[in-house]
């Protein structure tokens, strides 16, 4: 069952939902840096429905980033411009939505979350008040009903003693405190999508482990769309439905978690889950993909990828691969895919 | 028979002081009775959550700010007693890598400049054969020799910590102090970098002292691991003995709580609850009791010390009741994974004959 626009497996699963929840359709997104012209998204495309979470991996500088500043229209313009594509939240194009439209989706039903809270959150606000401005923004609430909700909110992330910490200011609390208060933020007007940009990279391990938990107990209460950008392949296996592989600005492999980890197609991605060293393996010497990632000023014809890849040939040098789907929901950018052609 | 580096009782106390009197009004106990030893061509990795003390450690064990009390020995001589001048020069055996070499390399010096001055000021080199023996650091670390003419920020994080690398080893250094050395890096740089630092400790026999908080990454490196809680270690074990068993409850929820890169184990929730507590006011008992699922009365009394259990330390009072374990057999790499890696490696090798 191949189709032409890719959908992913929940979409597949469910059938009859004709329009994904969000899609995001060749989206590009370039900078103009000091006279360049640096293209930090390329055609990248995905779709993500309801109660499902999609992963977003890659290295710094791959695009994960501004693909999802871009789906809240956060990327600052200028330097940064739209240059292609669509974003598509049940059918209705973001990047066309006027701006006051686009206000009221923010924090309304499109929750945020960042790596770094405390450059987030207002420092000169208690962390109260941050929740109640967006209720009463939102959900229109009363002082006091905003006050009550507040609370419960910080509760509900598993705040220790929520009222006294809703008096707190932003630099009174712990770096895994302040994640939780961000999260509440997040949730406070009941959103349909929740993005999440590396919440646990800048937190402790048994720390990262409770955040974890909690974004999945409140997927699960509501039924929101996840998208969790991160680095870390672990993070990935252990919460992602999807998984999305960015590379320079282009998504190489795309598919369902269980299906990229059982049959990692792309040079990359195989290359990159072999590089982490396992806390259950000893797996003698790393390997390593040599080389780095190109600058992102760097006009690449072909596959950008090609300069690190041993199986590279001259059609990956000039043409760029196109995204092409191998199984169900499986989809890699790769001319030599599927890989066990090359195997054999 | 006595260990290259031994550190014996090292405690770092920092006063907060208050008011025109500054009398103290606190003390932040940074680091408790540090006990270790590292042998040459061996790895002790300290372990432990942001805020545990274990940079702390590193730092005032290579002099680098003074210590409260206890002793550090290499190759038998005292360090921490040493005037200025023969602090310098011990300065040349013990060295340290830093998480951010961007903001541990001089920005106004290029690359050449960066490792000559070492070089020069122990005597190492001379003005005639100095850029030689740049060019011989920087092919051991991986750089190319038009590198010497560059300056830090025109390299990448991988580069730049190579460059940190090359630095620290300027002086053949018997120690090497390695900080968080690949948290910054991406995945695929950071295994280079890990390559690398095992490389030369093969050909050089380095002892590294490694403080970390990525105990997959700890895994691979250490010989022997110390997990450090709020100041005090709270287990010392070889590698293996410590992931395959943990006897300590903090360590087992350290080994737990990593998210493992497949998504056929079923990851358990969070093993424990709570943030480290305040280390200005660190709780009665064990530091750990408030977050252990195993703490009992005794524990919110008494401080366990660290003792011998099974060629390892522990300091909890019920280490022997831990029957959890953490991970036995080390999965190999699962086949599917290889044999496409090796498919790459051999095109590389190919590709690189040609």
């Amino acid at each position: 069952m191949t189709t032409a626009t890719l959908p992913t497996s929940a979409a597949e699963a469910r059938g009859k939902q004709s329009v994904p929840f969000l899609e995001v359709q060749d989206l590009e997104v370039e900078f103009h840096v000091s006279g360049t012209v640096q293209r930090a998204v390329q055609g990248v495309s995905f779709t993500l429905d309801r109660g499902r979470t999609l992963g977003v991996v890659g290295e710094s500088g791959c695009g994960k980033s501004v693909t999802s500043l871009s789906i809240m229209r956060l990327v600052p313009q200028p330097p940064g411009r739209y240059a292609g594509g669509r974003i598509l939240l049940e059918g209705k194009d973001l990047l066309q939505v006027p701006e006051a439209e686009m206000r009221a989706l923010r924090g309304g039903r499109i929750g945020m979350i960042f790596q770094e809270p405390m450059t987030s959150l207002n420092p000169v606000y208690t962390c109260g008040a941050q929740i109640r401005e967006s209720l009463s923004v939102h959900s229109g609430l009363s002082r006091a009903a905003a006050r009550d909700r507040a609370v419960e909110l910080l509760d509900l992330v598993g705040l220790p003693s929520p009222k006294q910490r809703a008096d707190d200011y932003p630099h009174q609390l712990s770096g895994g405190q302040r994640q939780r208060v961000m999260i509440a933020l997040a949730l406070a007007n009941d959103p349909d999508l929740l993005i999440a940009d590396e919440p646990t990279t800048a937190l402790d391990v048994t720390i990262q482990a409770q955040i974890l938990d909690l974004m999945g107990d409140l997927r699960e209460r509501t039924g929101a769309a996840v998208m969790l950008v991160t680095h870390d392949l672990g993070v990935v296996a252990q919460t992602c439905d999807d998984v999305v592989v960015m590379y320079a600005g282009r998504v190489v492999e795309r598919a369902p978690t269980k299906s990229l980890f059982a049959d990692p197609q792309h040079p990359y991605t195989i290359g990159l889950m072999a590089a982490v060293p396992r806390i259950d393996a000893a797996i003698g010497r790393l390997a390593t993909i040599p080389g780095a990632v190109p600058p992102p000023w760097k006009r690449i014809t072909g596959c950008r990828f090609a300069s690190r890849c041993p199986l590279a040939t001259e059609q990956c040098r000039t043409e760029d691969p196109p995204l092409r789907e191998l199984s169900p929901g499986h989809g890699v950018a790769c001319w030599r895919a599927p890989i066990e052609t090359v195997m054999s | 028979m006595t260990a290259m580096l031994e550190v014996r009782g090292l405690t770092k106390h920092f006063y907060m002081r208050r008011g025109i009197l500054r009398r103290i009004a606190g003390t932040v106990q940074a680091a408790n009775d540090i006990n270790f030893d590292v042998n040459e061509g061996e790895t002790l990795a300290i372990v432990g959550e942001s805020g545990c003390g274990k940079s702390t450690i590193g730092r005032t064990l290579l002099g680098l700010t003074p210590a409260t009390a206890g002793t550090v020995s290499l190759d038998g001589e005292q360090v921490l007693t040493l005037d200025k001048t023969a602090m310098r020069s011990m300065r040349r055996k013990m060295q340290i890598i830093f998480q951010d070499p961007y903001g541990s390399l001089n920005p106004r010096m290029t690359v050449a400049e960066t490792l000559a001055e070492p070089l020069l000021l122990h005597d190492l080199a001379t003005p005639a054969d100095v850029s030689q023996k740049v060019a011989e650091l920087l092919d051991i670390c991986g750089l190319q020799p038009w590198h010497a003419g560059r300056y830090p920020h025109e390299f990448s994080g991988g580069q730049r910590q190579r460059v940190g690398i090359a630095r620290a080893l300027a002086t053949r250094p018997r120690v090497i102090v390695c900080d968080e050395p690949v948290s910054a890096l991406d995945v695929s740089v950071q295994a280079q970098i890990i390559n690398l630092l095992e490389d030369l400790q093969r050909q050089f026999g380095i002892g590294y002292v490694f403080i970390s908080h990525d105990l997959a990454v700890v895994r691979h490196v250490a010989t022997r691991v110390a997990v450090v809680y709020l100041g005090r270690i709270v287990e010392e074990a070889p590698t293996a003995a410590l992931y395959a068993q943990p006897r300590h409850p903090y360590t087992l929820s350290l080994i737990k709580a990593a998210p493992r890169p497949d998504p056929s184990v079923e990851q358990i929730s969070a093993p424990v609850q709570g943030d480290l507590p305040s280390a200005l006011n660190p709780p009665s008992g064990c530091a750990f009791h408030p977050r252990c699922p195993m703490a009992q009365d005794r524990c919110r009394k008494e401080r366990p010390e660290l003792r011998p259990l099974d060629g390892g330390k522990v300091a909890c009072h019920f280490a022997e009741q831990i029957q959890e374990g953490g991970f036995g057999e080390p999965t190999p790499v699962p086949p599917m994974l290889q044999r496409r890696l090796d498919v790459l490696e051999r095109a590389r090798a190919q590709s690189g004959a040609e």
